[in-house]
């Protein structure tokens, strides 16, 4: 902790700080949010299923996960079990960015974590980890952006999805996984990080090949968290518990 | 109301149970073990691998060329913009002239 941590800073600065990280997520969440909205339609939802969903649930991956298994006609409470699934992740996201949220009020937390998402996650952790503390103010500046435009993708995806040219020559199919592997090497100076990443690759596409999506992400994440846990830390983790 | 609309309620609050759930249970305990606390410390990096993997395994030259080139550019020291911009370039120009 520095101590510029414990300065207040003005109230607006700390948002505009906080919806200027948001700005790449934008650009790779869009494609998925139009997408959303389209294949939403496609699979029997009206407009307004579809913004809802997008407004209510609040996550990509496991947004799909429903759409495809409700066009497959499965029964309603596998296509929520499903949903569950896919988000399980989340449960380590809450427990590990928590921990540096006890100074927000109850109310703040019921409302931040509503946010919670892959890169607000990640970039939360980052913020932590450049020494300064997620203020709650910092913490909305960067979800309302990605929130609306995701709300609003899945409209203007259910209207308009079909005139998008071709997505695979744009690229777009393939924009998040770049993205996720930018916030990866994000946290590269964390200790054990390339085991972690590497135990948890190979587990990933183990389960992929076998148990299938969307099991691979909570198998393979348990499992680097496992190896996180059991391998005695580096010598930089020792440093930062001292 | 319809089975999607019901769906979807079910799905938002599972969904916010995960993104809470974590907090309130660890939040229960006065001191987090260490191991706790460095398993905790391996997520983001166990988790968001887990998202990037199953695609560059599945990827073709373009695919595993454009995360090499991105990789590449973050030991580099590139911040995140340069890195998904150099790299998606990369993926549209090699899928043009790959086909």
């Amino acid at each position: 902790m520095t101590a510029d941590s414990y300065a207040a800073p003005r109230p607006w600065s700390e948002f505009m700080l906080g919806a200027r990280r948001s700005l790449p997520v934008l650009v790779a969440a869009a494609p998925f949010g139009l997408l959303f909205g389209m294949l939403a339609v496609e699979n029997g939802f009206s407009t307004f299923e579809a913004v809802f969903m997008s407004a209510a649930i609040y996550a990509g991956a496991s947004q799909m996960v429903g759409l495809d298994l409700f066009g497959a006609k499965i029964a309603p409470w596998l296509v929520v079990l499903s949903i569950f699934a896919v988000n399980f992740r989340h449960v380590l996201y809450s427990a590990t960015i928590g921990r540096q949220l006890s100074h927000w009020t109850p109310l703040q937390r019921v409302i931040g974590f509503f946010f919670l998402v892959d890169p607000q996650f990640a970039e939360a952790e980052q913020r932590v980890e450049s020494g300064r503390a997620v203020s709650f103010t910092w913490y909305m500046g960067l979800a309302l952006p990605i929130y609306a435009c995701w709300v609003v993708e899945a409209w203007l995806g259910a209207l308009f999805g079909r005139l998008i040219p071709d997505p695979h020559a744009l690229g777009l199919d393939f924009l998040l996984p770049i993205y996720f592997l930018g916030l990866v090497m994000s946290f590269r100076k964390r200790a054990l990080w390339l085991p972690v990443v590497g135990v948890s690759a190979v587990a990933s596409i183990i389960a992929y090949k076998t148990v299938g999506s969307p099991w691979h992400v909570s198998i393979g994440a348990l499992a680097g968290v496992f190896l996180g846990a059991l391998l005695p830390p580096g010598k930089a983790a020792r440093e930062e518990a001292q | 109301m319809s089975t999607i609309f019901w769906i979807i309620v079910a799905g938002a609050v599972l969904t916010y149970l995960t993104r809470a759930g974590g907090h309130l249970v660890l939040s229960r305990f006065e001191r987090i073990h260490p191991r706790v606390e460095a398993g905790l410390n391996a997520v983001p990096a166990a988790v968001l691998t887990t998202l990037v993997a199953p695609a560059a395994m599945e990827g073709g030259p373009a695919e595993i060329a454009a995360l090499a080139v991105g990789a590449m550019i973050s030991l580099a020291g590139g911040g995140m913009m340069p890195m998904f911009l150099s790299a998606t370039a990369l993926l549209i120009l090699l899928r043009h002239l790959l086909g």
